[in-house]
């Protein structure tokens, strides 16, 4: 495979490209849905094709082909270097525009290799076993609850990644990802409920094998989720005013994600973003300085966790996997970069340059982007507490284009009064903005209720690229937020 | 030496023979009592701008193939990328495999039989001969709009050719080839931004110079914002505003799968006012005003479905799975799963007003350009969150009077909705492989419950 790859950085260099690089990936994806208690879809899926990115007069051009989709012949040498001549007209066409030449931030060519390897291979179980185990849970939320309807989902994904540039560099990467989810939805007259576990949208997602749903326990929680759906729908409104919420860890992980990860992009906050998604509150002036959280909050990047949903060995720049502060004793400390950006500020890449598959460029996506435990237990918080909610699993999520001003809803919430869970609350959401609320954060639990979340889609680009990240949190309380947004 | 128009898109495209013929090996090779095939290819290419500078410059060529079969009531699916003889025959027999292994789905009764496909012209030459030096010349237009006003743009420009064939053992087939053109912009100054956007699946209808125009006159606009109390206002809301507003709708509850299952809003309501009479709303895959194609994935023909008329729920969008579900005979054209393909909200001929009408009868209101990030809050409620972007305005006596800081807001689409007080005459285009027609729309209440530092 090496061979007609390099084929690609011969012919950028013969075009005159001053840096080239090509990433072959192939993978295969399964995925089973069941709802109401038949298989909704089963399917697999295979993938394959490579992208050619090159560096001409100091502008990029990229282009990409799956292995056979030029009429069904499949990949070959003139292919590649087809492909290759079409990124360097692709560069030619963007210099047009630019003002001062890309420069990328150094680095020492490596040879290497990566794997996450599960310990039991899901590609390796029969598929009815899988098929049983998500009916199973279904009929124990149908036994426990009456809901209306039920549903299920597991999804394997592995990819195996060769990456090659023109500075010498020489990496394959191997992983194998599981994950899944489980839910319920209940409905009377006039009001729907769901519960779903363990997190929102297609679940908790780690670079593990099937030890990782039996570590979710799908069976164990299956009862509860069933049961809660329907006890929302007797449950009262959450209320509105100014008061102490406590997130429990998948919450957290998406606020963390949307408050932080995504407003320490230096992409972004280079303005890279701002025609889509937007740019960042977090300006370069306030690198070392800015007051972002309470002394509480240390907020860390760590690319290196085994198994966690946001690690690898190297990013698509091939810059090795690192770890390193973001907000320490709440201050801000580091942005997340790649060989580009980290150049156009006078740093070198902290490896943070990833592409979702062959057929995209590389993007500064968030690795795992943790906020580190702290000494208390979520028992020891909740009696802490005078008057707040404790506010479960994410429902909607909301953020400015600066990722300043944000809101979220989700699924259940528990009112507490006097350190005492007073009872359910339904549709809790609250809202605020970034540095006020990450300065009200004066308690996190400790290491034994932490673990890193995965995401499996978090979204960036034009065009779309939704990609794998972590967070590690543990629940944590915020004070005096505003909850219970909106009519109802 | 690199020719400047030197392009070979149309050698990426399988062409109607070469897919019909790939989907009539896989269908021979199924040993399934019913399989479905479906193969599409396509060739996307984005030019990204941002600080008045291209910075990403994309193009790709890739094809899918998907087969589903079916034993009896079971069903295996598999999809592939590798298009050679032997990866096709491991697609058919995995499929067959899948299918053997699942468990029986009882409400699966068939796959769809051949209907008629209508035309509808789709696919453009002037967009597929695009190149990379035909977007950068759009884009380095923007950049000289923006230049001349001192401010900085970025956004994005994507052409593209997509085909598709699909084909089952009940005898279905269908092939089509389509063209997407979209220009979008922000322009920014030291104090605000402006946004624009055209699509069109002719790049010819892309006037770069008319997007960046638009988009540097909010931007000129929008300066000095002032800071507004949350609270509820009338509002103005642009095209691009009521476009999101009308997609969150539609996949809140027009699929009859989600009413089948008791998830939409829509439930119990069919047949009622859910709206203002203002309001009319349809999906049309065939009306040349949006973004027409003229079947779905299951190669059923597209056709126009009245979902709202003059306030009242009326009707709901089938994939052939929810169809017969129901004993229909034949689904609507929306697979998958109901989804809208091409939506239109506007007014009666005689309801809808001017641009300069729809302004005038905002006594004290807020004008909003476009939204963002946008989240559904709770489905069947039909409320939703998000911000204001790149545009927000006060409006007194019908005129604009400052620039606001951007606004969050809670609320019910439907609640909304009902208090329609004018829909604009104008209409426009947002969006190719999923695209709303809208119009501006006057509200007389929305509820704004936040507010951002810019």
């Amino acid at each position: 495979m090496d061979s007609i790859l390099k084929i690609a950085l011969d012919k950028a260099r013969e075009l005159g490209a001053e840096y080239a690089d090509i990433r072959y990936v192939s993978s295969q994806t399964e995925r089973i849905s069941t709802r109401n208690g038949h298989v909704d879809s089963l399917g697999t899926n295979s993938d394959s094709g490579y992208g050619v990115r090159v560096l001409f007069d100091g502008a990029w051009g990229f282009a990409s082909r799956s292995d056979s989709a030029i009429a069904g012949k499949m990949m070959s040498a003139k292919d590649v270097q087809e492909t290759t001549e079409e990124a360097v007209r692709i560069a030619k066409a963007s210099r047009q525009s630019i003002k001062k030449p890309i420069t990328l931030s150094p680095l020492d060519p490596i040879e290497g290799s990566w794997s996450a390897v599960p310990k039991k291979d899901p590609f390796e179980m029969k598929i009815e076993d899988k098929i049983e185990y998500l009916l199973d849970c279904e009929r124990l939320m149908k036994k426990a609850a009456p809901v209306d309807l039920t549903y299920g989902s597991l999804v394997f994904f592995k990819e195996a990644k060769d990456f090659l540039s023109t500075e010498g560099s020489c990496i394959r990467q191997e992983m194998v990802q599981s994950g899944g989810s489980i839910g319920a939805i209940a409905r009377d007259v006039d009001e729907v409920q769901g519960r779903s576990y363990p997190a929102q949208f297609g679940g908790d997602f780690a670079l593990k094998g099937w030890e990782h749903i039996e570590d979710l326990d799908f069976i164990g929680e299956a009862p509860r989720v069933a049961q809660e759906a329907c006890e929302l729908l007797k449950a009262p409104q959450c209320p509105s005013g100014a008061m102490d919420i406590i997130l429990e860890g998948s919450q957290l992980a998406l606020q963390i994600h949307e408050s932080c990860g995504h407003a320490i992009e230096l992409d972004r906050v280079l303005g890279m973003e701002a025609g889509y998604v937007g740019t960042s509150f977090l300006t370069l002036e306030k690198k070392g300085t800015f007051r972002y959280g309470s002394p509480v909050v240390n907020i860390v990047a760590d690319a290196t966790i085994p198994g966690g949903n946001g690690s690898f060995g190297y990013d698509d720049d091939g810059v090795p996997a690192q770890k390193f502060d973001v907000v320490k004793e709440g201050i801000f400390h580091n942005y997340l970069s790649s060989r580009e950006t980290a150049g156009e500020i006078g740093e070198v890449s902290n490896g943070a340059n990833r592409a979702v598959n062959w057929n995209r460029i590389p993007l500064i996506r968030m690795t795992n982007v943790n906020l580190e435990p702290g000494d208390y237990t979520l028992d020891e918080i909740i009696r802490d507490t005078d008057h707040g909610i404790y506010m479960d699993l994410n429902r909607s999520y909301s953020i400015d284009d600066r990722r300043y001003n944000f809101q979220f809803g989700t699924e259940i919430g528990w009112e507490i009064e006097n350190g005492c869970v007073k009872g359910m609350v339904k549709n809790p959401t609250y809202t605020g903005n970034t540095p006020e609320f990450w300065n009200s954060c004066d308690a996190i639990a400790s290491k034994d209720e932490w673990k890193v979340w995965g995401i499996p889609n978090c979204g960036k680009g034009e065009p779309g690229q939704a990609i794998r990240v972590g967070h590690g949190a543990a629940p944590a309380r915020f004070r005096n937020v505003r909850v219970g947004v909106g009519r109802w | 030496m690199v020719k400047k128009n030197d392009c070979r898109r149309d050698d990426s495209c399988f062409g109607r023979e070469r897919s019909l013929e790939i989907v009539e090996e896989v269908l021979k090779l199924s040993r399934a009592d019913q399989t479905e095939v479906r193969l599409t290819g396509f060739q996307s290419s984005l030019t990204r701008y941002a600080n008045s500078v291209i910075h990403q410059n994309v193009d790709e060529i890739n094809a899918r193939l998907s087969v589903k079969a079916y034993v009896g009531k079971k069903m295996g699916s598999v999809s592939t990328n590798r298009l050679d003889k032997e990866s096709i025959a491991k697609t058919v027999e995995r499929a067959l495999e899948l299918a053997e292994l699942s468990p029986e789905n009882p409400e699966f009764v068939s796959l769809p039989g051949p209907r008629p496909i209508p035309e509808a012209q789709c696919y453009f030459e002037s967009t597929a001969a695009a190149t990379p030096y035909d977007r950068a010349d759009n884009v380095m237009e923007v950049i000289a709009e923006a230049n001349k006003a001192g401010f900085q743009a970025a956004g994005a420009h994507s052409t593209g050719v997509n085909e598709i064939a699909v084909g089952n053992s009940l005898g279905v087939r269908a092939y089509g080839k389509s063209t997407s053109a979209e220009l979008t912009c922000v322009i920014m100054s030291d104090e605000g931004s402006g946004y624009a956007q055209a699509s069109s699946r002719d790049i010819a209808n892309i006037d770069a110079a008319q997007v960046a125009e638009e988009a540097v006159r909010r931007c000129l606009v929008n300066k000095n914002q002032i800071a507004i109390e949350p609270g509820e206002y009338a509002v103005f809301l642009e095209p691009y505003a009521v476009a999101e507003m009308v997609s969150f709708l539609s996949s809140m509850g027009f699929s009859a799968v989600s009413y089948q299952e008791g998830r939409s809003f829509l439930c119990g309501k069919l047949g009622t006012e859910i709206v203002s009479p203002l309001i009319n709303i349809c999906d049309d895959g065939l009306d040349p005003r949006g973004a027409p194609f003229p079947f779905d994935g299951e190669g059923q023909p597209k056709s126009r479905v009245a979902l709202v008329e003059q306030g009242v729920a009326k009707n709901l969008l089938y994939d052939s799975f929810a169809a017969f579900k129901e004993g229909k005979k034949e689904s609507t054209g929306h697979y998958p799963r109901g989804m809208a393909s091409n939506l239109f909200l506007y007014a009666l001929p005689e309801d809808s007003v001017s641009q300069e009408e729809l302004m005038s009868g905002v006594k004290r209101g807020i004008l909003v350009t476009r939204f963002h990030y946008v989240r559904s809050v709770h489905t069947q409620k039909t409320i939703i969150t998000g911000m204001t972007r790149d545009g927000t305005f006060l409006i007194e006596d019908g005129q604009v009077v400052s620039a606001l800081k951007n606004l969050r807001f809670t609320e019910s689409i439907l609640n909304a909705l009902r208090s329609t007080e004018g829909v604009g005459r104008e209409q426009k285009l947002i969006g190719t492989s999923y695209s709303v027609v809208a119009p501006a729309l006057r509200l007389g209440k929305f509820n704004f419950t936040g507010q951002a530092e810019h």
